[in-house]
């Protein structure tokens, strides 16, 4: 009985480390983190990317940042996805979507609901639809911003570009 | 000299991509909006020339699927109630390819309107015309129309408030506010504020 026990015990134990391993870790960030970023002087491209569980499109393009993720992770390349969910959906719908389709690029929540209040401070041209997509490296002199689908090729293209 | 000139070029060529990407989007406040005549949900074709006795027209592009229109449901026949007897009736306009989402198919917006009991109009822009001629972009997005003679001048564009999940929160009501300007014959202000909702989706 008591073996039976222990072996219960250790199966929670390992059940439970399992789950904490596999846990996606998501920061809910305020505006001000973008503006650090976007401020940042280092020699790193960033590509930050704006997306939403609830947008077809974006879960559509997710694997192409996934590709990029993976094919520059030992280059000076951040890519930063940015969930525009509603906050209290965080652990109910965002991280069980990333776990599911165990998304390794680094996911924060940006919860600033008055859009129009930040909106023109990401770039003056976007509407405000999403997907949408800035990549930048301050060092470099490089901006880009992007309001649609884009894919792994498109990205790829635009971060060789930055001399 | 040749990588620098290179990057001139490259910029250059990002710049006119840009710039090529954002021409031709639509109205911006004060242009005057073309009428059209389009499908309710009832089956009648309805257009804004309908609206003889309006002082104008609250006008949502809008959708089924759309958590945020969904979100914004309840705020948009609120907003229909509480100005239609002055003068701006909500005409509601789903733009969005059936194909790509079929719950904002015709049948589906007969469905949503009767459980919703829409008070007001919930047309079908079947060929995406109109979104592409107003220059709507995303679900919900306002065009509150202003009646000048005969002929209607868009007065504001944008978003109905500040707080979508929350409307507990919402601290600036800027719909409400922009039409309380135009019944009080004061200038709009602000007439133009952004918003992330769910793009519309072309048909391809």
């Amino acid at each position: 009985m008591k073996s039976v026990e222990i072996l219960f015990v250790c199966f929670i134990l390992i059940f439970c480390s399992v789950q904490s391993n596999a846990q996606k870790k998501v920061d809910i960030v305020k505006f001000d983190w973008y503006k650090n970023i976007r401020a940042s002087q280092n020699d790193t491209t960033y590509v930050i990317n704006f997306w939403a569980t609830w947008c077809m499109p974006c879960l559509h393009e997710l694997p192409e940042f996934e590709k990029l993720t993976e094919a520059y992770k030992n280059k000076k390349v951040k890519v930063i996805l940015v969930s525009l969910d509603f906050y209290k959906k965080l652990n109910i719908t965002v991280i069980p979507y990333l776990e599911k389709t165990r998304i390794q690029a680094e996911v924060v929540l940006l919860n600033e609901p008055d859009y129009n209040a930040w909106i023109d401070k990401v770039d003056k041209k976007w509407e405000g639809s999403i997907p949408a997509t800035v990549i930048f490296n301050n060092q470099k002199n490089f901006y880009h911003f992007m309001e649609n689908e884009t894919t792994f090729t498109e990205l790829e293209k635009l971060i060789n570009s930055i001399k | 000299m040749k990588t620098y000139s290179l990057f001139v070029l490259i910029l250059l060529a990002f710049n006119f991509y840009s710039f090529a990407q954002t021409e031709n989007k639509g109205y911006k406040v004060n242009d005057e909006a073309i009428d059209f005549s389009l499908k309710n949900i009832d089956g009648k074709m309805v257009s804004l020339k309908d609206y003889k006795d309006a002082k104008g027209i609250i006008l949502i592009f809008t959708c089924n699927h759309c958590p945020f229109s969904k979100a914004y449901e309840d705020r948009i026949i609120a907003l229909h109630h509480m100005y239609a007897a002055k003068g701006f009736p909500v005409v509601a306009i789903n733009s969005n390819d059936a194909i790509a989402y079929p719950e904002d198919s015709y049948e589906n917006m007969m469905e949503r309107a009767a459980d919703k009991h829409f008070p007001f109009a919930y047309l079908h822009d079947e060929t995406q015309e109109y979104a592409k001629l107003y220059g709507a972009v995303k679900t919900p997005h306002v065009f509150i129309l202003k009646k000048v003679k005969d002929q209607f001048k868009v007065a504001y564009i944008g978003a109905i408030d500040d707080n979508s999940n929350e409307p507990e929160l919402v601290k600036k009501k800027y719909a409400e506010n922009a039409l309380n300007a135009l019944l009080a014959g004061h200038e709009v202000k602000p007439n133009f504020t952004k918003a992330v909702g769910c793009s519309i989706k072309w048909k391809s």
